[in-house]
């Protein structure tokens, strides 16, 4: 097997609440790992600590622990200077499009600036690589005297894309690139990342709490509770299968396009609100609003293992070689 | 708009004025303490001296006064503020105990012992005022970087591998210029009137130089038997100060990108 594009082991992020003396456990031992052109989903609520495993990956903000490997280099400790040449690499593309760009730069100025600042390109060639890049998000040549203010968000979000694969990156972080768009303009945006990542075959780690989003995109998604991963593996099978009941509750919680399906589906609505991850419950986190839970699972925290599939690890004492719970069919 | 006419007025006024009046320093023997007229179009002052001519000249040392003192506010400040709020953790805390310390003192206090340390003199008003103005120019400075250096897009920037002279040069403080002019043009009225107060102390401009302190404090002796002496200086004061906070009021409803986008 190659070496992962990007690996990610053990990652733990604390932020310290001050004056109390508690941290928040916003990223609480994560491990993941994405290969060559390959696109990991990374699904869960708002507050499950996905963003921050984003924005370790590119050290924007400093891991508490664990080690984040680039192509096999390990980048968890590399000096901010050390860093910029691999920079070239990894990109992100931002949620919020409307605080993504600099708002007194010019759309050409945004994308030629990586450029720049790698030494790629210069003169003349700068300004190829700009139109042929702005071409391929679907921009006009036009678009490149325009200030951010003057587009739509959409069109702002495609110059972040524009900006984020200029270099050709091998891995671009994607953190909820169309949530913060209008639907009709979602689809559009979603699909030219797909095309994108098939013409420039980028891995990519996808950020969403969009499940539609991660099936039509993803290869591979982790489902995330509290800060942790509580199951993973190819979308297809967990989609087809979700054995955590957490999985299980969210998957059922999307709605079905097919009305006659969706008349006849179970809903499983979960009780309560997620804990607060300054403290986190015993166990295993998700026993609060597991309706199967048993007493194991509140002192003992399951391991994320693959205990029937080899490639899909569960994080849930309840799946076992012969048995896999099932909320969805209880009332 | 009133804003920028009366401050483009008294800008024309400092400029233009003293080529047109007579030497503010030339005296007229016969003629001290003479009430308006035809020669002496705002009357005389009790050496004889030309109340219009100095007027118009102290507009020149009174804006000159604000104006630099600003100016040289700014030059210190927003890079004491910029580096202190993106070096959050290591510089921060230093620096806004110290514009704590001064912001302490009330301005006008700070600016008359500073000038009572300094001397008297145009010079040292200057430097007294901008001193006593660093502090909120550091502060609002460091406001904004807090804020700025929290967007996306300088995530981007850093993702990229942007050093920090340039995050904090292209990327943070051009997004904080337009709070920074609106901050310097609402200073200036502040340190117009500081200079008054510290020319009018006897701590500013001396006189036989005229800034608009030196000739109110003159006039003061003479309020009874020649209250136009006192009437002008107030009012170009007044007018000037009210002025600059217009012009600061329109600019900010122009600059402010959250009400023009």
């Amino acid at each position: 097997m190659t070496t992962p594009v990007l690996e990610v082991k053990d990652l733990v992020k604390h932020y310290h609440v001050r004056g109390r003396g508690q941290a928040v456990r916003a990223v609480d031992g994560v491990s993941l790992s994405i290969g060559q052109g390959e696109v990991l989903g990374l699904v869960g609520e708002s507050g499950s600590g996905k963003s921050t495993i984003g924005k370790c990956v590119l050290r924007l903000t400093e891991p508490t622990a664990g080690s984040v490997h680039l192509s096999g280099r390990d980048i968890t400790h590399l000096s901010r200077r050390a860093l910029r040449p691999l920079r070239r690499d990894v990109h992100m593309v931002f949620q919020d499009p409307y605080s993504s760009l600099n708002p007194r730069f010019t759309v050409g100025q945004i994308v030629a600036e990586p450029l720049r600042r790698h030494g790629v390109a210069r003169g003349a060639q700068v300004d190829e690589r700009v139109r042929e890049m702005l071409e391929r998000v679907g921009l006009g040549a036009e678009m490149r005297g325009r200030r951010p203010h003057e587009l739509s968000g959409g069109q702002r979000q495609r110059v972040g894309l524009a900006r984020a694969l200029v270099l050709e990156p091998k891995l671009v972080v994607a953190d909820e690139p169309v949530s913060a768009l209008d639907v009709s303009v979602q689809a559009s945006v979603l699909n030219l990342v797909a095309d994108l990542q098939r013409d420039m075959g980028f891995s990519c780690l996808f950020i969403t709490h969009d499940l539609s989003v991660v099936e039509f995109l993803a290869d591979r998604i982790a489902v995330m509770y509290l800060g942790q991963i509580v199951e993973t593996g190819p979308t297809k099978k967990i989609f087809a299968e979700p054995q955590h009941p957490y999985t299980q509750a969210l998957l059922s919680a999307a709605p079905e396009p097919d009305p006659a399906r969706q008349r006849e589906r179970r809903r499983v609505v979960l009780a309560g609100e997620v804990p607060s991850p300054l403290d986190p419950p015993s166990g295993c986190r998700f026993h609060t609003r597991c309706p199967v839970a048993v007493d194991t699972c509140r002192t003992e925290e399951p391991a994320l293992i693959g205990v029937r599939d080899e490639e899909r690890p569960v994080a849930c004492h309840l799946v076992t070689a012969t048995e896999v719970p099932d909320i969805t069919g209880r009332d | 708009m009133v804003g920028l006419v009366l401050v483009a007025g008294f800008l024309v006024l400092a400029i233009v004025g003293p080529l047109l009046t007579a030497d503010p320093a030339a005296q007229d023997y016969t003629a001290p303490l003479a009430p308006p007229s035809g020669a002496h179009l705002l009357g005389t002052d009790d050496l004889g001296r030309d109340a219009l001519a100095r007027v118009a000249y102290g507009a020149r040392v009174s804006l000159e006064a604000g104006v630099l003192s600003v100016l040289l506010a700014m030059v210190v400040g927003v890079p004491i503020g910029l580096v202190a709020g993106y070096y959050r953790r290591l510089l921060d805390p230093v620096v806004m105990r110290l514009v704590d310390v001064v912001l302490a003192f009330p301005f006008l206090i700070f600016a008359v012992g500073m000038a009572a340390i300094l001397g008297p003199s145009l010079r040292n008003v200057i430097i007294a005022l901008s001193v006593s103005l660093l502090p909120g120019i550091v502060r609002v400075t460091r406001g904004e970087v807090l804020v700025l250096r929290e967007l996306d897009y300088v995530a981007a920037a850093v993702a990229d591998g942007a050093g920090d002279g340039r995050i904090m040069f292209r990327y943070v403080l051009p997004g904080a210029t337009s709070t920074l002019i609106v901050q310097a043009t609402v200073g200036i009225p502040t340190a117009i009137i500081g200079e008054a107060t510290l020319s009018f102390l006897g701590l500013g401009v001396q006189p036989p130089t005229p800034s608009w302190g030196v000739v109110l404090t003159a006039a003061q002796q003479f309020l009874d038997q020649a209250p136009w002496l006192a009437i002008w200086p107030g009012v170009m004061i007044a007018l000037s100060t009210l002025g600059f906070n217009l012009l600061g009021d329109g600019l900010r409803d122009v600059l402010d990108p959250r009400s023009s986008r």
